[in-house]
């Protein structure tokens, strides 16, 4: 099953192309790395699978809607976690819960008894009146990645979610996506490391706006006759014409 | 003398809730290129903001080029060129005006200092007279360090400055970083990227106000003195699984396409019939130098 399927998907802004003829798919369960230099197009893009910009031309779904006529069904059925904007740090962990299921129109009494069962999955029964900031970074993002998919999306974006993160927090982190991937769940995910591509089942890499290669890690290291994913990257970036100012 | 001296320097904030720094130690020599490796919440920012003469230590010194922050912040803000973590020009201004403007401040002029900023400078020239505000990520960071760099700073504190930026331009940077360092200046560098650690002559790890370890990276790497072994399997996530059920593991991470592992006992022996007993076909163990960041993590993990 393809939870996201797209075809010659482009967004121009005036004379500039910023993503330009995107055609790719996403399968059920799939972890799905999107890469790409800065500038390169991969914002706009997702701001378009998450239903929050409209395309100039193409289109698809996403979560089985369409991205052109049903944007607020697509908002209902995807999950977000970004690494600058996630959890609300001045509400306690099982406020950012309640706060974040309230959002989804999860009915009041189930949300209560959610929060709960999440809160004592996580570990987190005796801190959930702590105020988030006030939590270790570790257990703000498992919390984070936890609120993003509570109200059960059939994908789940997460844009550069382990950022700035220690190493093993990293890795902790990683554990989860892998976890909920094995549940069924489809994860869309940006990053600047390149040990992290290796961890997804297939890879993009956007360059100058169009997608310039697309394949399992595995495979994309015998294209392009490299060590790893760093050697794919580079090379393939170093291919930019346009940089992130135009 | 030491470009830069650190001696038993704490920080806190919030009434002493929230502890940045516990005295630290740091002697960073002229002309180096030095690291301050860790995650957020490490205190990187903390310890370059106290050099940069912008906070107060709590307790401890600190010295640059023989001046202290704390005393002495008009003479250290004469040497020093500061890149902080958040664009911190003025997006009103257009490119050219914030580098007119810090020159002016300065008291130094963009002409005569042109040969240091030339390189990065003249990529900004077609944008010169667009608002510093609208530029991208990573034009801005090349602005920020023009400004930092137009009045010939001595010693160079930059506070993540490659955090966010894709792997080519980050390696960009860094090629950058090298020229400068042939020129003599001094470069303090914060990261929370463990591969950023081989490009530096000497690192501190830190983590929660402390650190680590301190050395050149070759050294580092030798001290660890810890046996790793790498995994290469082709079913990655179950194998990882299995590594970590094994009884004789002591921790398993994920790097790269590889499986990282530190033995607790026993030989690899043991470790590849456990895995092949339990459904795991077709891996290689083999021994592995441990990297900074497979260091980091043993110090992390020990820790806790």
């Amino acid at each position: 099953m393809k939870v996201i399927e797209v075809k010659g998907l482009t967004k121009s802004f005036g004379q500039f192309t910023a993503v330009d003829h995107l055609t790719f798919h996403v399968l059920k369960g799939e972890i799905f790395g999107f890469l790409g230099a800065n500038g390169a197009g991969k914002t706009t893009a997702m701001r378009i699978l998450c239903g929050l910009l409209s395309p100039t031309s193409g289109g698809g779904t996403v979560a089985g809607y369409d991205i052109r006529t049903q944007s607020e069904e697509i908002k209902r059925n995807i999950g977000y976690m970004s690494q600058k904007f996630s959890l609300y740090n001045d509400l306690t962990a099982r406020e950012n819960i309640m706060f974040y299921g309230g959002l989804y129109d999860i009915p009041r009494k189930e949300l209560k008894q959610r929060s709960e069962a999440l809160l004592d999955r996580l570990g987190l029964t005796p801190y959930a009146s702590k105020l988030l900031k006030d939590l270790p970074l570790g257990w703000k993002q498992k919390l984070a990645f936890s609120v993003a998919i509570q109200h059960s999306p059939s994908i789940v974006f997460l844009d550069e979610p382990t950022g700035g993160v220690d190493p093993i927090t990293r890795r902790q982190f990683w554990d989860m996506i892998y976890e909920a991937a094995d549940r069924g769940l489809t994860i869309f995910v940006t990053t600047h490391y390149m040990d992290e591509a290796e961890y997804c089942d297939r890879v993009s890499i956007m360059v100058d706006g169009k997608i310039a290669a697309l394949d399992t890690p595995a495979a994309l290291k015998i294209q392009f006759q490299s060590e790893d994913m760093d050697e794919v990257f580079r090379k393939l970036a170093r291919s930019a014409v346009r940089t992130a100012d135009h | 003398m030491a470009a830069i001296q650190v001696n038993r320097l704490s920080k806190s904030f919030d009434k002493g809730k929230i502890i940045a720094l516990k005295a630290i130690d740091l002697s960073i020599q002229p002309g180096e290129v030095y690291g301050l490796i860790g995650p957020d919440g490490a205190g990187k920012t903390t310890l370059l903001r106290i050099l940069a003469s912008l906070l107060l230590p709590e307790s401890g010194t600190a010295q640059v080029l023989g001046f202290d922050p704390a005393m002495e912040y008009q003479e250290v803000r004469k040497i020093i060129g500061y890149m902080p973590g958040r664009f911190s020009l003025y997006q009103d201004l257009s490119v050219e005006e914030n580098l007119q403007f810090f020159a002016t401040v300065f008291k130094s002029d963009i002409k005569k200092n042109y040969h240091l900023i030339k390189e990065l400078y003249d990529q900004l020239v077609p944008f010169k007279d667009r608002r510093a505000g609208k530029l991208s990520g990573g034009m801005k960071q090349k602005l920020a360090l023009c400004c930092a760099l137009i009045h010939e700073p001595k010693v160079l504190l930059l506070d993540e400055p490659t955090t966010g930026v894709d792997p080519v331009s980050r390696r960009e940077f860094w090629d950058m970083l090298m020229r400068l360092k042939q020129r003599g200046i001094t470069i303090v560098v914060s990261t929370p990227y463990m591969d950023e650690a081989k490009l530096c002559d000497r690192i501190s790890l830190m983590q929660l106000g402390s650190i680590l370890e301190t050395g050149t990276p070759q050294e580092i790497r030798k001290r660890s003195g810890k046996k790793l072994f790498a995994v290469d399997a082709d079913e990655k996530y179950s194998s990882l699984v299995t590594i970590r059920a094994y009884p004789g593991t002591f921790s398993c991470y994920a790097f790269g396409d590889k499986h990282h592992v530190q033995l607790k006992s026993g030989a690899p022996e043991d470790l590849s019939a456990f895995l092949k007993s339990n459904g795991i076909q077709n891996f290689e163990i083999f021994e592995i130098e441990p990297d900074i960041e497979d260091i980091f993590m043993d110090k992390l993990s020990r820790l806790s």
